[in-house]
């Protein structure tokens, strides 16, 4: 890599060391130490809920001594709406409009998932098509959250034209979701019993086109983002994850594949047709907010890739969808389920417990960002300077709605 | 995954095996085992991934079913170990110190469900719920619908159907008055006129 002007400014190891002050089975908070605030030396300070840094309606309680953090809490609680009890009054195809709100940047994750743990206890299966057209949405939804993933964390770093870059190309993925199902944050294109249409004619044509721009996107984010000596000098070395924490706090997704380990869902149990596509996980090492991005940046490389098989290997003609029963007389038989899939944040979940009537008994929503924002993130924030907690959050994926459900 | 489940039902007196899937089987031990369960299936069979902790109320049997859901990357599966707890004075063991994100988790059912887990940290402080009094909202005697309706009122609801009108009374409601008590003078004089006359 050529010299950069940033060497001049800051020394920076390329590789900061490995540091692990904890013993992650027995976390330190178990003695959490007070700080006597009347003493003058410490300030406790909020971040968020309304800050800009902070990745939705979330706040962190520090507790500063200088500009760096000693302490800090998660707070959530600005966005409960009771998804999960709302859905147990009722009936399974009446909680299509609120499963898909449970994350906003991914809402077709939670379609699928819903859907995926009513067919698997009412024992429906779904036509060949449909799951080629599932998982090309999902891939689809995939690379628009990644991508504003990538800007939020150059405006967290202050490059605000990478978040209105960013922001600009998810945009050309939403038309093309207004354009397959109608809507364009909350689609409802996933529903029980398969999807809910064909593709439009020339759709594959529009969606190379966008895949395109989005390549271009990344080719100039290379050299704006990923070879600036400022983010640089910022987020390398911000917020490591030792890879003896990811068991422990159960970190799932990029986070977790930045440590080195590589755990992706749809690698290790397939899910729909991923076991006939070709892609390796792709994984880090070094595990800071850099190589973070570093690998989103090849996450959604490698979405692109995966949405060109399956439009080459997507069966061109069949049915879409199975007929179901009436669906507002619809009963699953008791069981319980779980199933999951890989997100662009880590692995989502979906418990389903069914008790044989029309409603289901308890939905539990298990969201990637439930540990990493509530423990992992108090965890890493502690050491570092208050400047630098904003890009550490947006570096972790949070995202709020999944934490309350 | 077969022997793991023979193993869990010799070793902690484990109920029948509730397979689902090829890679996903429930598996029903007694409450006081679940701790020991869970640090066996850890340790020794491997599964190191705490997947999600979760409460089922069966409020029909008066007990909590807390299902822990255990991930092995290794093995590519998952097993679920289900305990049955008391509803009334609900509390278990806790596991923060097998996995750290099982902190949160029991947090998240003390405020919802009402189990306690002592000596779990920060167990009793609430996410939300400050100051809530009652019965913690996701157990399912809990009624959102009646709680909804004695804490929130309706807002007083549209007196026309015409939309012109209806925003011209709610942004201009003096200047509509105004109009209107002009037009009965005006109607009135004219009445009296034609009566006079």
């Amino acid at each position: 890599m050529d010299r950069q002007q940033g060497d001049k400014i800051r020394k920076q190891p390329d590789l900061m060391p490995v540091r692990e002050t904890r013993d992650p089975w027995y976390p330190v908070w178990t003695e959490r130490p007070s700080f006597d605030l009347s003493s003058g030396k410490y300030l406790k300070i909020w971040q968020g809920p309304q800050h800009p840094g902070i990745t939705g309606n979330m706040a962190l309680e520090l507790t500063l001594e200088g500009d760096i953090v000693v302490d800090a809490k998660t707070h959530v609680g600005y966005l409960h709406r009771g998804f999960e009890k709302l859905m147990e009054r009722r009936k399974y195809i009446q909680c299509f409009p609120i499963v898909c709100r449970i994350c906003v940047p991914e809402p077709d994750y939670n379609e699928y998932l819903f859907a995926a743990a009513a067919e698997e206890l009412a024992g429906i299966e779904i036509p060949e098509k449909a799951r080629w057209l599932r998982a090309l949405t999902l891939e689809m939804i995939r690379i628009a959250s990644l991508v504003m993933g990538l800007g939020g964390q150059g405006g967290s770093f202050g490059l605000g034209t990478v978040g209105q870059w960013a922001i600009a190309h998810r945009d050309y993925i939403l038309d093309l979701f207004e354009e397959l199902s109608g809507h364009r944050i909350y689609h409802m294109y996933i529903i029980p019993g398969g999807v809910r249409g064909d593709l439009p004619d020339g759709f594959e044509d529009r969606t190379e086109a966008v895949l395109k721009k989005i390549e271009k996107l990344i080719y100039d984010l290379e050299k704006v983002l990923f070879d600036n000596a400022v983010i640089k000098s910022r987020s390398q070395g911000l917020g490591v994850i030792p890879a003896s924490w990811v068991e422990p706090f159960g970190i799932t997704g990029t986070n977790a594949r930045g440590t080195g380990i590589a755990n992706d869902v749809r690698k290790d149990t397939p899910y729909l047709i991923y076991d006939q596509l070709d892609f390796n996980v792709i994984t880090g090492g070094r595990s800071d907010a850099y190589e973070r991005s570093l690998l989103r940046k090849e996450e959604i490389l490698m979405s692109i890739d995966l949405i060109r098989q399956i439009f080459k290997r997507m069966p061109k003609d069949g049915p879409v969808r199975v007929k179901l029963p009436n669906v507002l007389h619809w009963r699953i038989p008791p069981g319980e389920t779980y199933v999951r899939a890989e997100t662009g944040r880590g692995e989502m979940g979906y418990y389903m417990v069914s008790d044989g009537s029309g409603y289901p008994r308890r939905v539990h929503v298990r969201g990637a960002s439930y540990t990493h924002a509530m423990s992992l993130l108090e965890h890493l924030a502690v050491g570092i300077s208050i400047a630098d907690v904003g890009g550490l959050a947006v570096s972790l994926q949070t995202c709020p709605p999944e934490i309350e459900r | 995954m077969k022997d793991t489940i023979d193993k869990i039902r010799s070793m902690f007196d484990g109920g029948d095996a509730d397979e689902k899937r090829e890679d996903l089987v429930f598996v029903t031990v007694p409450a006081t085992q679940v701790v020991d369960c869970l640090g066996y299936l850890r340790d020794r069979a491997g599964y190191r991934h705490l997947v999600m902790i979760s409460a089922v109320d069966y409020i029909e049997r008066g007990v909590f079913q807390l299902t822990y859901l255990l991930h092995s990357y290794e093995k590519q599966n998952d097993i679920g170990i289900r305990a049955d707890i008391g509803r009334d004075d609900a509390s278990m063991d806790s596991i923060h110190r097998l996995w750290a994100a099982a902190q949160v988790y029991q947090r998240e059912l003390r405020e919802m469900f009402g189990i306690d887990f002592p000596g779990s940290p920060r167990v009793d402080e609430p996410m939300l719920l400050e100051g809530w009094e009652g019965i913690p909202p996701m157990r399912r005697d809990f009624d959102t619908k009646k709680y909804s309706e004695e804490t929130f009122f309706p807002r007083e609801g549209r007196k026309t159907a015409d939309p012109a009108t209806h925003m011209a009374e709610k942004n201009y409601a003096s200047e509509e008055q105004v109009k209107r008590s002009v037009k009965d003078l005006v109607r009135g004089r004219r009445k009296r006129k034609g009566n006079d006359g």
